[in-house]
């Protein structure tokens, strides 16, 4: 067994109102910034996890995003990095 | 009835929901979330709150605790199962009832009373209405923005699952001012509004009250 480092990313699924992004993008706009079209606010998680090989911890990281860190009504999940710890 | 009232680390509305079943004249027990049996209950109360400090979402973690597989197996066998702001967003990560409660799509944390119009009398927790009652109760929550893919919404509203509606104002930008809605069998209601804090004149309103006076004898 080896351990990996996986990266989780969930966000806000694509036509879901995002209120945080609007937000954000607002701020940024009245902060003075220009050309801010869009923002969105998603999370980031990042697990340590053993497993046979980097297949294996991507499975199993999809699996615990299916299961739990996602809700598949209002988000989406991506695995951004899956690497030896 | 005997109401089991489930509670959670981070419930916070267990003693209003205690007190809103025991002035209806039912006998109710607290049951702990590491409890694996109901002790027997007829109807079983997930209390509003922030169980699991809401952590990564809302009822996300409380989903997952020991006793959410007696209250499946007491929803799956008919009987009354009533999910009150954070028990409704517990319901609905369990997948006992469609959709999801976003944030607010103000963000800010509502806390005051609303009103909701009854749309359907045929579930435990609304028999005591008449369809096209307006009750007035608070709402407290950051999370409350019901969601569903346009399918969902259809089918819940083709199946007169929507049982509450928001009525002149809609404090969280709930898609088609979706207050509550009931599961297929008509035995699990989810609602953000609290009842439970609306069942005393000298807490703005008594409106709640038939929620919990109505609840009927389960299906034989």
């Amino acid at each position: 067994m080896t351990r990996f480092q996986v990266r989780v990313r969930v966000m806000p699924r694509k036509g879901i109102l995002d209120p945080q992004g609007q937000a954000v993008a607002n701020a940024l706009t009245a902060l003075g910034f220009e050309g801010v079209g869009e923002a969105r606010v998603g999370r980031t998680i990042e697990l340590a996890l053993e497993a046979g090989d980097a297949a294996a911890a991507r499975e199993a990281a999809g699996r615990m995003c299916e299961r739990l860190l996602a809700n598949p009504v209002t988000e989406d999940f991506s695995l951004d990095r899956v690497e030896p710890a | 009835m005997k109401v089991a009232v489930i509670r959670f680390p981070g419930s916070n509305c267990d003693a209003d929901a205690w007190h809103a079943a025991r002035d209806a004249g039912h006998a109710v027990e607290y049951v702990w979330h590491r409890s694996t049996d109901l002790g027997g209950a007829d109807v079983v109360i997930l209390p509003g709150g922030f169980s699991y400090g809401d952590y990564l979402r809302a009822g996300a973690i409380a989903r997952f605790s020991p006793v959410m597989k007696p209250v499946a197996a007491h929803a799956a066998a008919g009987r009354p199962l009533l999910g009150i702001c954070n028990g409704f967003q517990t319901l609905c990560e369990a997948g006992l009832l469609p959709g999801a409660l976003a944030r607010n799509a103000h963000l800010a944390f509502v806390c005051r009373l609303v009103t909701m119009r009854v749309e359907e009398t045929d579930t435990p927790f609304t028999a005591g209405y008449r369809r096209g009652d307006e009750v007035r109760a608070p709402v407290a929550h950051g999370d409350g923005r019901y969601v569903a893919d346009e399918a969902t919404l259809d089918r819940l509203e083709r199946e007169r699952r929507v049982v509450f509606r928001y009525v002149r104002g809609n404090p969280n930008g709930a898609l088609r001012d979706i207050a509550g809605i009931t599961n297929e069998g008509r035995n699990v209601v989810g609602l953000m509004p609290h009842p439970e804090r609306a069942v005393d004149a000298l807490l703005g309103s008594a409106d709640g009250v038939p929620v919990f006076t109505a609840l009927a004898a389960p299906a034989a």
